[in-house]
């Protein structure tokens, strides 16, 4: 009965177990998070197969019924999140323990799992102020992580991400306060309930609030002109953190699809889905900008960073569709670009590693150990994130397409996606050749590498494995294109009833107690 | 209908895995890939032998499996005539590449990684052809550019394959998107994406608003991948593939992908205006445009690439006539360029092989180094001419008949032909020109190697394909007919119209058009020296691909500027963007539905002290901002600032508020002070008119924004759930001050939230601190020096006195929360100072070996004891945080009541007082370090 | 009085938004604190404005503030003080390791003057002398 509350709370009290036996020094830290998160994905596979009914699981926290108390609530939709995060961070620790990085610095092991308990939070709450609470604890772990190991880049990334972060805060705030005043309640479910008969006069600050509401996950997805943050800390971040922040991005957009679809969603009037021509229309000019990104960018680690803005730009378009299809399409591409976009983060660091003094720039450096290997690994990921077959990024893309064609700016989303991609596939591939073909003669050295040691280190078996693991989920999401397509295609129809949200969350009966 | 239900899929997808297999045998013996890449294509052959039969008996296969309901992805596979030529002509010749490459590659090059690319190409390719569903035909499509960029590229180290390939990457590729959206745009159109229904569906297609955008899509997706006018130019550069690579990709096989496409969607795109002008357009333009080039080219692989272009454009334009009997020539084309085109590339080959160039201003004279070699090429290279009894001649009949039969009765009825004649002369000069320069033509200049015939096996393929050319040529009706037959018929999706393979019919306009192409061809290249000269001056330097560079760095150039326009790197631009986005979004927002902006709740009187406080705090928040350069200053205004929000928080019944706001300004303020003794004590002056009036503007607005909101707001009224709280604190919550109830029960998962986000804030600081080294300054800014007069007297006596009483205080507070205003939170707070207070007063070492507490620990076990109470209702059955209660009675303290929610208040109130006290003695030890060097260093 | 509390949130919140534009990380401090001040009293006032009936469950009087935009309100304000309190010291870490206290890490931005020299340094100087030789007796 307690299946929804494990997510969120394990890695709670793993986390402060993990800070109590900190004098016994970091293998009891590693053994204790590597077990609770590879037990959290073992309980993910529960979680799908007890959402997989269709049914809402409402959890009722403290036993006070909604919406009163808070509730977190399992459907397949945050479920599936769950799963996303719990697999995801399961290869972040691989690679993080294999490359000594939780070394770097006090307490990764404690930040990493408050990181996971926030993110599971946020995925299960039922409350928007609680969301808010969860979004601060992620926000707080991923502070702590960001700077894990410090640098002077380091350091100033973090210092725009926090304050950046702090006013999406404030925002949060006033949004959440407006909402409030008007509605009287903080459960989502309760909201749209209260929404859909609510007296014309007050609409206007409902609408306000809203928007208001969609800036501040628009940060945290980071879409134009919000995502001005999110360059410069993804690419100056230790690899396993920004893997990590593959995810984080992709927590605005769930709480874009929660909150936004089940409080104006089909009941809501005349705010009825009032704000998806915004998210379509910055989408499209996100994706642009990406792309642009993508090709300007002077470093690889800050061009898997454009390249997951462009991932996000894609499911902004898909979920701005706004369409049964669209969605579910949408929520197959977020489990192909979130573990692509971990993977190529790690990788990105194996190649840095690898080139020795040259770094992630791209200039002509000397071949890399085990270039082959790596090359070939770069490539898979290449092939994969610009959307190319064989992989899955081609069928996510071709999903949204194939749903943007009964929506009537089909034209504009067809040209936009297809220059983009393009834009993206030439600059892989230019990146590529730069990496791993261009290579200097050994032996030959030029002006800023012959002063420092110039030799790269080799990449651990480990470290690959971790990479291969995200990677491995591509052609699997391919193999099982059609079990896969059929869960998301349910949890979309799950997530756009929300007549059924509203009632299963707000029906739900507090467990009897005797209390004199 | 088949006795085999599943060879086409393993067909396709066996080369793939033959790929994997030869990547690895490269690791047992150097030639073993080529074995297995030899009986990987042997054994896809034999597996489609079986089905042959039937498609010849005209049925037409299709084996399907469902893959994506969601888009109409099928995973389906289709053999009809068409498909059949193509798959034997990719893996007949693929074959002969195979082992001719296998002799042609060098020690050095890796056997493995080559012969593991051609193996994914040929899967890629036998995918195109035989994929039912489109959208599968698109995933092989694109498949088919990736090998080849991998291909081209396969000699890495030199810039030339790299810069071809990323070209060819881009143009095909780009195609592909294309190809993608008309495939797309037609499969929504007939509501299907396999082959079978669209193909039923022509008149539909044609008759449809989107056909034109449709066709235009795909069109650029078949041009780009022939190689056809405007996008030929990424084939020359091709050219710097390994010969074998040439051979197949780019004569016999990819090239021919688009031009499949074309004879696939002729029966359902053809026959409009749009069509003809497009198709046969771009074919006569590339037609002409390759025969012309390839004259010109003195390397031999560019004369051959240039004339594959030409013959690309020649079948294309026969597709563009949009008849019957067109298409029929044309396909009959595709078997013979195949032919004798894939034969001229091996030969190139032997020849670059052995003589280790590849210009024909040096190779001279060949015929009496390899005699068998040329030969071949002779032979060959006459079927690229259109000589009699060679299959090119036949080809090239049917082509001329039919450009006079399709353009009889239109206004061109003598341009096409005269343009076409033209072409045809010069393919029989650069013809000619590769017999004459390369095999005779005086003796060979300075080659790097003493040439000879090549090793046995090089030949054979050339042997081969060379018999070919001339049995088409000589017995075309056994040899060809049957499967033009049917490769005909699976085009055009009818019986084929009657035509005749006869080598002679008669003195007609097409015959004479050949002589005429043979005598002209032959005067043009006696006069080729003078012509070379005039190229030179004049054409050489018109190439399409100087404009593809143009466009593709003035891409660049734009990506870069829009990029660092926006994301400049500037903390102050994102955050102006972000509020400016805010302000904007609430605004639309509102204006979204037409409301009044406030309501007619009746407002509360304004009384004189509240006048007051709001003046006072106004002019606090503006000195903040006037003053804000002179830090000390405007800490102390925050400070004030902070005091009359606890005000007003006591003024409007929230004393629990009032307390906290209170008790964290304090700790903010010394956090505050402690920070500013690093930091500089004065701001720079801002200048920069616009930067400043930029933010006071936003500002402004954003101010005003939110006193509208909050007004609006206030002035309507509303059914907030918050009577439950009232009503079930005391029966439910066992505590009266509801405030606290919320806090620790009704709400306690985001107080849990609270504690794990302060908890982190502790544990961050100190990660932050760890080996960080502050300096100290010497004197502040206005030269001050900092005095050293720490810890005074009287001080640190009260204060011990104090310390005890504080922490009743807190004990008081802590207890008396869930009834009165207070609770863990303040009482932590409380405590906290009281701890900090000793650490100001007495100094770091004096309190820290007083206080033998781990501040780790202490958060520690704060959120245990709040989450363990959490987890006990569990173990009872309840979910999780669910709380009881229950009553003592203490002498002193009187009756009271004791909820399992105070465990968790004391959670809290533990994390509380770690956190606060760890973060603020952290940065007390650095500063009270750093004061002492920078003590030593004065008294230095 | 409702127009009186909504002045002061606007006049917070614009300080506040102001502050936070500024190019060094103190000020910017200061500016997210008043921020923290307008948006706590924003969100208490959501709860409508109520005099003396604090939300202390007793018999005798009836109608009480609402209590939960108070509990938000409390919530909201640790969190305010966990966040400033680990900017601060990241403020810290930043100016020692960038050498310098603007937000972008550069030294002095091309839209600020440098630090004018005060004319009262001499005398200072004299005094902190004087603070000197006390400190040593």
């Amino acid at each position: 009965m307690h299946l929804a509350a494990w997510p969120v709370f394990l890695p709670l009290i793993a986390g402060f177990i993990v800070l109590l036996v900190k004098a016994k020094g970091l293998l009891w830290q590693r053994v204790i998070s590597l077990l609770v998160v590879s037990g959290l994905v073992i309980l993910s596979a529960a979680l799908i197969k007890e959402s997989s009914s269709g049914i809402h699981q409402v959890y009722l926290l403290g036993n006070w019924v909604a919406p009163f108390g808070i509730v977190l609530v399992l459907d397949q939709l945050s479920a599936l999140m769950v799963t996303i995060t719990s697999v995801l961070a399961l290869a972040a620790l691989v690679y993080a323990i294999a490359t000594g990085t939780d070394k770097n610095g006090a307490h990764f092991h404690v930040m990493f799992l408050i990181l996971i308990f926030g993110l599971n939070g946020a995925f299960l709450t039922g409350d928007l102020f609680n969301l808010f609470v969860f979004f601060e604890v992620l926000l707080l772990a991923s502070y702590g992580l960001l700077l894990h190991g410090g640098g002077r880049l380091r350091t100033k990334a973090g210092l725009h991400y926090v304050i950046i972060n702090m006013v999406g805060a404030t925002l949060f705030l006033f949004a959440v306060g407006a909402l409030y005043g008007i509605l009287g309640t903080l459960n989502i479910a309760d909201m749209a309930a209260k929404v859909a008969v609510l007296p014309e006069q007050d609409l206007a600050l409902v609408a306000a609030a809203g928007l208001l509401l969609l800036v501040v996950f628009g940060i945290k997805a980071a879409l134009f002109p919000l995502y001005l943050w999110m360059p410069i800390a993804y690419s100056n971040t230790s690899a396993p953190v920004a893997a990590m922040f593959a995810i984080m991005t992709k927590v605005g957009l769930y709480a874009i699809i929660r909150v936004h679809g089940t409080i104006f969603g089909d009941d809501a009037g005349s705010l009825a889905h009032y704000y998806m021509p915004w998210l379509l229309g910055l989408g499209l000019l996100t994706l642009m900008l990406a792309a642009f990104g993508v090709m300007a960018s002077t470093k690889l680690r800050e061009q898997v960073a454009y390249l997951v803005l462009a991932s996000v730009a894609m499911l902004l378009i898909g979920i701005g569709l706004n369409s049964l299809s669209a969605l579910s399409a949408s929520l197959y591409y977020i489990i192909h670009s979130t573990f692509i976009a971990g993977g190529l983060f790690l990788l990105a660091d194996i190649i840095l590693r690898g080139r020795g003094s040259f770094e992630d720039r791209f200039e002509s450096g000397y071949a890399m150990p085990r270039a082959i290997l790596i090359g070939a690994m770069f490539m898979f990921g290449a092939v994969a994130v610009t959307g190319l077959p064989p992989l899955s990024g081609f069928f996510g893309k071709l999903l949204i397409l194939k749903a943007s064609l009964n929506h009537q700016w089909f034209g504009l989303v067809l040209g936009v996606v297809l220059v983009a991609s393009f834009l993206m596939i030439i600059t892989m591939a230019r990146t590529g050749s730069q990496l791993f073909y261009d290579v200097l003669p050994a032996g030959e050295t030029d002006d800023e590498s012959n002063n420092n040691d110039i030799s790269g280190e080799s990449p651990n078996r480990v470290s690959i494995f971790a990479v291969i693991i995200l990677f491995a989920m591509s052609p699997l999401l391919v193999l099982f294109a059609q079990p896969i397509t059929a869960f998301t295609e349910s949890a979309a129809k799950q997530q756009l009833d929300s007549k059924r949200y509203i009632e299963s969350v707000l029906s739900k009966q507090a467990v009897e107690a005797e209390k004199e | 209908m088949t006795s085999i239900t599943s060879n086409l899929p393993i067909v396709t997808l066996l080369p793939f895995i033959g790929a994997i297999f030869a990547a690895w045998a490269s690791s047992i013996n150097r030639l073993a890939p080529a074995w297995v890449a030899a009986a990987v294509t042997v054994i896809a052959l034999l597996l489609l032998a079986p089905s042959m039969s039937q498609v010849f008996a005209g049925e037409t296969l299709i084996q399907s499996w469902s893959w994506i309901p969601a888009i109409g992805l099928t995973f389906a596979f289709r053999l009809d005539g068409l498909a059949l030529l193509f798959a034997i002509l990719i893996l007949g010749i693929g074959l002969l590449v195979i082992i001719y490459a296998r002799y042609y590659l060098s020690a050095k090059d890796c056997m493995g990684r080559f012969f593991a690319y051609l193996m994914m190409f040929m899967g890629s390719m036998l995918g195109i052809v035989l994929s039912e569903n489109l959208l599968q035909l698109l995933v092989f499509w694109e498949l088919t550019s990736l090998s080849s960029f991998l291909l081209i590229s396969y000699w890495q180290h030199r810039k030339d394959a790299r810069d071809g390939a990323i070209m060819a990457l881009v143009i095909t590729g780009g195609g592909g998107l294309a190809l993608l959206a008309g495939v797309l745009l037609l499969g929504n159109i007939v509501g299907s994406y396999n082959l079978s229904d669209v193909l039923a569906a022509g008149d539909l297609i044609r008759s449809h608003e989107l056909y034109f955008p449709t066709l235009v899509l795909i069109l650029i997706g078949v041009f780009t991948k022939s190689a056809q006018f405007p996008f030929h130019f990424w084939l020359p550069h091709a050219m710097a593939a390994p010969t074998p690579v040439s051979a197949y990709l780019h004569s016999a096989t990819m090239v021919k992908a688009g031009i499949f496409l074309l004879a696939r969607f002729f029966p359902v795109l053809s026959g409009t205006p749009e069509w003809s002008w497009l198709v046969g357009g771009a074919g006569l333009i590339t037609l002409l445009l390759g025969a012309y080039m390839a004259l010109f080219k003195h390397d031999i692989k560019g004369l051959l690439a240039y004339s594959t272009i030409s013959h690309l454009g020649l079948i294309t334009l026969l597709f563009g006539f949009g008849v019957q009997l067109a298409a029929v020539a044309a396909i009959f084309h595709i078997i013979n360029h195949a032919t004798f085109k894939a034969s001229l590339f091996m030969v190139a080959g032997i020849i670059d092989h052995e003589t280790g160039s590849r210009d024909m201003r040096k190779i001279n004279g060949m015929f009496k180094y390899m005699p068998h070699t040329a030969v071949l090429a002779i032979i060959a290279s006459s079927a690229m001419a259109g000589v009699p009894l060679l299959n090119g001649f036949l080809s090239k009949e049917m082509f001329f008949e039919q450009t006079l039969m399709a353009t009889a009765e239109t206004p061109l009825i003598w341009v096409v032909p005269v343009l076409v004649t033209v072409a045809a002369i010069f393919a029989v000069a650069y013809s000619l020109r590769f017999i004459h320069d390369v095999f005779f033509n005086g003796e060979p200049i300075d080659l790097p190697k003493t040439p000879h015939e090549p090793p046995r096996f090089m030949k054979i393929p050339v042997d081969l394909l060379v018999l070919l050319c001339l049995a088409v040529g000589i017995i075309p009706m056994i040899v060809v007919a049957p499967i033009l037959e049917v490769a005909v018929a699976g085009s055009l999706q009818t019986a084929p119209p009657t035509y005749s393979l006869a080598i002679w019919h008669g003195f007609n306009i097409p015959l004479m058009m050949s002589i005429l192409a043979l005598v002209l061809g032959v005067v043009v290249y006696m006069f080729r020296e003078r012509l070379f000269a005039w190229h030179e001056r004049k054409i050489a330097d018109l190439d399409a691909r100087i404009i593809y560079h143009f466009i593709f760095n003035s891409i660049t150039k734009l990506a870069n500027s829009i990029t660092r326009s926006f994301d400049k790197g500037s903390l102050q631009n994102a955050i102006a963007w972000i509020i400016g986005t805010a302000f904007v979004a609430g605004v639309i927002g509102f204006m979204s539905v037409s409301s009044p902006v406030l309501g007619q709740r009746e407002l509360l009187p304004i009384d004189g002290i509240s006048m007051m406080a709001a003046v006072v705090i106004i002019v606090a928040s503006m000195m903040t901002v006037v003053l804000h350069r002179q830090r000390l200053v405007a800490v102390v205004m925050v400070g004030v600032v902070g005091l009359i929000v606890a005000l007003i928080f006591v003024k409007f019944s929230a004393p629990d508020l009032a307390l906290t706001q209170l008790s964290v300004e304090i700790v903010t303020i010394i956090l505050l002070l402690l920070a500013l003794y690093f930091l500089p004590q004065t701001s720079p002056k801002e200048i920069g008119r616009l930067r400043i009036s930029r933010d006071v503007f936003i500002s402004v607005i954003s101010g005003v924004g939110v006193m509208i909101l909050s007004m609006a707001v206030m002035t309507r009224d509303f059914t907030p759930i918050s009577d439950f709280f009232l009503a079930n604190a005391v029966p439910g919550g066992g505590g009266t001050n509801v405030v606290n109830v919320i806090l620790v029960d009704f709400r306690g998962t985001d107080t849990l939230g609270e504690i794990v986000v302060l908890a982190l804030a502790g544990l961050g600081i100190y990660a932050l601190l760890q080996g960080l080294k502050l300096y100290a300054p010497v004197r502040d800014d206005n030269g001050l020096k900092w005095t050293e007069d720490n810890h005074p007297q009287i001080m640190q006596t009260l204060t011990r006195l104090l310390f005890p009483l504080m922490l009743m205080v807190a004990v008081f507070i802590f207890i008396r929360g869930h009834n009165l205003p207070g609770g863990g939170f303040i009482a932590g707070l409380i405590a906290a100072v009281a701890l900090i207070v000793q650490y100001l007063a007495n100094g770091i070492a004096w309190t820290a070996e007083r206080l033998k507490v781990e501040m780790h620990k202490v958060i520690g076990m704060g959120l245990l004891i709040a989450t363990v109470t959490g987890l006990v209702a569990m173990g009872l059955g309840y979910p999780f945080l669910t709380t009881t209660y229950t009553y003592l009675t203490w002498p002193v303290v009187g009756k009271f009541e004791v909820a399992s929610a105070i465990a968790f208040d004391l959670g809290v109130f533990l994390v509380v007082v770690g956190s606060t006290v760890m973060s603020l003695v952290q940065l007390g030890k650095l500063s009270d370090a750093s004061h002492k060097q920078q003590q030593q260093q004065e008294l230095k | 009085m409702e127009w009186l509390l909504a002045l002061v949130i606007g006049v917070l919140t614009s300080t506040g938004v102001y502050l936070t534009l500024r190019a060094r990380t103190f000020p910017v401090v200061l500016g997210l604190t008043m921020l923290a001040y307008g948006v706590n009293v924003f969100l208490f006032s959501m709860g409508r404005l109520t005099i003396g009936h604090p939300a202390v469950i007793d018999p005798a009087i009836g109608n009480y503030s609402d209590p939960l935009p108070q509990a938000l309100v409390l919530t909201a304000i640790v969190i305010a003080f966990g966040m400033t309190a680990f900017l601060i010291v990241l403020a810290l870490k930043a100016r020692c390791e960038l050498n310098n206290d603007h937000v972008d890490g550069v030294d002095l931005a091309k839209d600020e003057l440098p630090l004018e020299k005060n004319n009262i340094v001499n005398q200072q100087t004299q005094q902190s002398t004087l603070i000197q030789q006390e400190s040593k007796e």
